[in-house]
């Protein structure tokens, strides 16, 4: 499908013109677009068929096979999946909240407010992620208490927390970037019609960054939920820490590969999607010259 | 703020404005009365869209008064609100809001800015769209428009505030030669029914035709105006002559 500059048909009477070259066809036809997601799909089944047949091959038949031991823990890690799941999305809820008043703030007209939005971002985006979740699971506390009423902090919702601070981090840079493209002119007319800043910014400016930044948004959130595993070093019990749990119960290292391939699978399924549609956004946004 | 209507609507007092080290603006005065239409032409950089945005505190000025209605523009205080009522604003990128529809983008500043009522608003809208001879594309997105039609819409958009003095900033450059003519008549249209018209323009045609006073500005002054028959034809500055003679 590769689209080059000598299929377009010369026009008569026009002079020849370097059109901008494009990295990718408008829009694939639709067989094409199944045939890349189903393509996908079957090479890392079939890769990770290939792994464990291997697995199979060693197991001097010490009881069940690989695949009997899998499906049976299946319903657990299953849990454990729907867990990192939940963390990632009330995650990005959050850090999406915040991260979208942080952007704001830093076009904010008044420096010191500008500056400090500006710190906040750049600290948490480039702090490790790991590191931020064990802040937060030292820093806060196991439980808060407003006017005699105790507000318990579980160990999960401290991670949630923990992860939210690097995507509010993102998320600001998003907007930030979102606010500054849209043309000055927008501000302007509104100015001039007698909006005020925060009804510029609520009514004109960001309906319009919506569309900038979802495509960002969407990768971000495939990004989080591939982080999300993080939580089981600091004691959640996510699937990675469930993994590890049931692979100590069978105590057979043949189950190793399989086990992590297995949940890899289920990350690459859950975000896999994601992504595509992701893309898919990209170039229906993108700018048709 | 005791403004009568035989005074002028908007007067400038040797205007000074610089963008840092650049003096954009070296001591403009004019006024304007009431019901005037008023074309300010030149060379590109020589202040004339400056002018116009400061008259709308889009720009502040260094030095100098600016009025509108007896309201000092160049003040620390000023109530911008108060200005904008009256003063509207065209530009020459159109700058519709893309993700309202043409309707929309209309009523939205009475709405929003005014608190006025919806219904009212929309039936002026509505009404102010078919002035525009636009009727029919209500519910078009600006993207869907020719630049001629976006014009015309960002035109009854800055009308459905009811403004006094309508202010436009070089319009029809960005626009094709067969579309120009619609915006122009929209205009003649609106300096027919009194509106106070100030705008930059290079259609001398049109400043021929239309305006009260022509001014020539060349490096933020004012060098020379006049009525546009004597203004064309027996210019006296030099510098005029030599703009005119290119352009006409």
């Amino acid at each position: 499908m590769a689209w080059t500059q000598s299929q377009t048909p010369p026009v008569k009477g026009h002079l020849p013109v370097l059109l901008p070259l494009r990295s990718m066809p408008q829009a694939l036809p639709l067989q094409d677009r199944l045939f890349n997601v189903w393509t996908a799909s079957i090479l890392v089944l079939a890769l990770a068929a290939a792994l464990i047949t291997p697995a199979f091959a060693q197991t001097d038949a010490p009881g069940r096979s690989a695949v009997a031991i899998l499906l049976e823990w299946t319903p657990t890690l299953a849990k454990g999946f729907g867990f990192n799941v939940l963390i990632s999305i009330f995650s990005m809820a959050i850090g999406t909240v915040l991260g979208v008043g942080l952007g704001i703030l830093q076009i904010s007209p008044i420096r010191p407010v500008r500056q400090l939005a500006w710190v906040v971002t750049q600290f948490f985006r480039n702090s490790p992620w790991l590191v931020l979740l064990f802040y937060c699971i030292l820093l806060i506390p196991f439980q808060i208490e407003i006017f005699g009423t105790k507000i318990p902090f579980p160990g999960w919702v401290k991670a949630v927390i923990g992860l939210s601070l690097p995507v509010m981090a993102y998320m600001s840079e998003y907007m930030r970037g979102a606010i500054l493209s849209i043309p000055t002119g927008q501000w302007e007319s509104a100015e001039s019609l007698g909006f005020s800043r925060s009804q510029t910014l609520r009514d004109i400016i960001l309906p319009q960054t919506v569309k900038r930044v979802l495509p960002s948004w969407m990768n971000l959130y495939a990004v989080l939920t591939m982080a999300t595993p993080l939580v089981s070093i600091v004691g959640v019990n996510d699937v990675m820490a469930l993994t590890r749990a049931a692979l100590s119960a069978e105590g057979r290292v043949d189950l190793l590969i399989p086990m992590y391939l297995y949940i890899l699978c289920w990350f690459f399924l859950y975000c896999y999607p994601i992504s595509a549609w992701t893309r898919r956004l990209e170039r229906k946004y993108s700018v048709n010259l | 703020m005791s403004w009568t209507e035989d005074q002028p609507i908007v007067s400038l007092k040797d205007v000074h404005k610089s963008f840092g080290e650049v003096k954009v603006l070296r001591g403009v005065s004019m006024d304007i009365k009431k019901g005037e239409v008023i074309c300010i032409i030149g060379p590109s950089g020589s202040g004339k869209s400056t002018l116009i945005r400061c008259i709308n505190a889009l720009n502040d000025i260094q030095a100098g008064s600016i009025t509108v209605e007896g309201i000092e523009v160049n003040d620390d205080k000023l109530d911008k609100l108060a200005l904008r009522k009256k003063v509207g604003m065209v530009f020459q990128q159109y700058n519709l809001f893309p993700h309202r529809t043409v309707l929309q983008n209309v009523m939205m500043a009475p709405i929003k800015v005014l608190g006025q009522n919806k219904a009212e608003v929309e039936q002026r809208a509505r009404d102010l769209i078919r002035k525009v001879r636009l009727e029919g594309k209500e519910d078009a997105y600006p993207g869907e428009l020719s630049g001629g039609q976006q014009q015309r819409v960002a035109i009854a958009r800055s009308l459905a505030m009811s403004p006094d003095v309508m202010l436009f900033d070089e319009v029809t450059a960005a626009l094709d030669p067969e579309t120009v003519k619609e915006v122009l008549n929209t205009i003649k249209d609106l300096a027919a029914e009194g509106m106070t018209c100030i705008l930059v323009t290079h259609e001398m045609g049109f400043a021929r035709e239309i305006a009260d006073c022509v001014y020539f500005t060349d490096r933020g002054v004012i060098v020379e105006s006049g009525p546009p028959a004597t203004f064309f034809d027996q210019a006296t500055d030099p510098r005029t002559r030599e703009f005119l003679s290119q352009v006409l």
